[in-house]
């Protein structure tokens, strides 16, 4: 009498069991699916010091979110933490707490190094981060090691120079290259190894005039036609002006977050954020000074021009 | 002060700069070995018309090798000076208390010059014709089989060639920080030797202090394009034995044989 029992019981129990599983699987995948499309970057309650004995953090519950082939500007002072943001989301310094993650995977001391081929990175200084003897093989120091088979790297090397232009001066010596060279190069390094984000801390801002506005349009075309989401650190006006979003980071803490035209038309309080303002902004707050109205939208150089030229001749 | 550590490198076509690194830096050290095995006026001249040989091959100038020579000469004097008065044997020219001079200790004199002019002429014909980074990737692949006793061949050549790499720069940044520090009244190279001394402190301070930031500012970089370690690691240079090169090592085995052969 009791076997039959149990047997539906058992029977009942595989199917609960079952049940369950797809359950777990379905809201697993969901889940997954919704922190993808959350954004190719999440930072969750970040924070961050450089020493145990600082009262103070360096990064302050940051909660950042960047989405697919976007391109992001992050200002702010010196010391603001800008730099150490960028550092923390390639995983080069250890978070106190906080949770990162990138192109849905968590940032963690096993998944470090799969996160790292994701994301390139483009630092300030162009003579520092020069590893090779020559360009070509300071393109291919990121293949080299990733353990890529020599056939491939030549390829990639060749491929990489050409996007930034420098496939002549292949077998030069970083000391026959300008700044500027150098950072391409730097770029190049990052395009060969195929990543989905490149972030640029300060790259331009070692840079002369012609150097700088070299890079910009290089990151511009990186992001605009190639499809990279781009991540750039910067003082500097123009590069801040193509970004799709501004993030403004003081203190550790991430102040606000807007679009760029809005953010440009606090006028001399960009200063305070620790841009240096561009010379049209300048000029608008003079005229409003003298009392001459302008209109209120952030106007690059051109538009400007076109502006004053228009006002002219109304007069 | 940068011709003396990375200019020597002379660029070329010649026979020699294409020969494999590995293969160059082998055989100037084993060049270096077989000078010893000379002891009369055959071989050394047999040794001289090899190097003579090598020059004319490499399409360098005489001038270049003899440079070579000049900041030991006073190395090599002293040495042959002991050579000369402190050999015993043969005809005796010349006695004074320890000193003397016989002609076995002359000639003794004119071969250990010989053997000096030999191997400094081999060796600056190697860093003539090769780059310093080929000669750092020869010596990697020539220590490869110290890995098996846990010595770290990879980070060393690497470091050796970043080394390398940074000399130019750290050169022209001790140039920025002198001209900085004229400015503001330093004396380089003036006074005597303990105010030589001083004036350099404020060179090495702020070189010192920038170095470390750069060493820090790579560290970070490197880590980020993903360098962890020599292991699993692949090259990008490729170093390649060709004919050449088998044929300069029999044309060493021959030379070899050929002392020898003529030594007594």
């Amino acid at each position: 009498m009791v076997v039959p029992f149990v047997y539906a019981f058992n029977i009942l129990n595989l199917y609960f069991f079952m049940f369950r599983i797809m359950v777990l699987l379905i809201l697993k995948t969901k889940f997954e699916r919704e922190r993808t499309m959350d954004g190719i970057i999440d930072i969750k309650d970040l924070c961050f010091r450089y020493s145990q004995e600082n009262e103070k953090l360096d990064l302050s519950h940051v909660d950042l979110h960047v989405n697919e082939g976007e391109w992001l500007a992050v200002i702010g002072h010196n010391g603001s933490g800008k730099s150490t943001l960028a550092k923390a989301i390639d995983g080069l310094i250890e978070p106190e707490s906080g949770e990162i993650f990138v192109d849905g995977q968590k940032l963690t001391e096993e998944s470090l190094w799969n996160i790292r081929k994701k994301i390139g990175m483009v630092f300030q200084n162009p003579d520092n981060q020069f590893v090779g003897a020559d360009v070509e093989g300071d393109v291919a120091f990121g293949l080299e090691n990733q353990g890529i088979e020599r056939e491939e790297m030549h390829i990639r090397v060749k491929e990489a120079l050409q996007v930034v232009n420098m496939q002549d001066f292949a077998k030069h010596e970083p000391v026959r290259l300008s700044g500027g060279q150098k950072q391409r190069v730097a770029i190049a390094g990052v395009l060969a190894l195929r990543p989905k984000i490149v972030i640029f801390d300060e790259s331009t801002s070692m840079l002369d005039p012609e150097g700088r506005m070299q890079i910009i349009s290089l990151i511009k075309q990186m992001n605009r036609e190639e499809g990279f989401t781009v991540i750039s650190i910067t003082h500097d006006i123009d590069e801040a002006s193509l970004a799709d979003r501004v993030v403004v980071v003081d203190d550790g803490k991430i102040m606000g977050d807007s679009l760029p035209e809005e953010l440009f038309q606090k006028g001399n309080e960009l200063i305070d954020l620790g841009l240096d303002v561009p010379y049209p902004q300048r000029l608008k707050f003079e005229l409003n000074k003298r009392g001459i109205q302008t209109p209120s939208e952030y106007m690059d150089e051109g538009s400007m021009v076109n502006w004053l030229s228009r006002s002219i001749l109304k007069n | 002060m940068d011709k003396m550590l990375l200019g020597r490198y002379i660029n070329g076509e010649s026979l020699i700069h294409h020969l494999d690194p590995r293969g160059k830096l082998f055989l100037s050290f084993y060049f270096i070995v077989i000078v010893f095995l000379c002891n009369n006026w055959e071989t050394y001249v047999l040794m001289a018309a090899m190097v003579m040989l090598f020059v004319k091959l490499s399409d360098i100038s005489l001038g270049f090798f003899i440079k070579g020579v000049r900041p030991l000469i006073w190395l090599i004097l002293f040495t042959v000076l002991l050579q000369i008065f402190f050999s015993s044997g043969g005809q005796v020219f010349w006695h004074f208390g320890p000193f003397t001079i016989t002609d076995q200790g002359l000639i003794n004199g004119v071969f250990v010059f010989c053997r000096f002019v030999l191997i400094i002429f081999m060796s600056t014909l190697l860093t003539l014709t090769t780059t310093p980074i080929e000669i750092s990737d020869g010596l990697e692949s020539l220590l490869k089989p110290l890995t098996k006793i846990k010595v770290p061949v990879y980070e060393i050549a690497l470091m050796l060639s970043i080394a390398l790499r940074f000399v130019p720069t750290l050169m022209d940044e001790t140039t920025k920080i002198m001209n900085a520090q004229r400015a503001r009244g330093v004396n380089f190279g003036e006074g005597n030797l303990l105010k030589q001394i001083k004036s350099v402190i404020p060179l090495l301070i702020p070189l010192f202090v920038s170095s470390f930031n750069r060493a820090e500012d790579l560290a970070t970089a490197m880590e980020a394009r993903g360098y962890h370690g020599g292991e699993g690691r692949t090259k990008y240079r490729e170093q390649e034995w060709r004919k050449n090169d088998t044929l300069a090592v029999i044309l060493f085995i021959a030379l070899t044989g050929a002392l020898i052969f003529l030594r007594n």
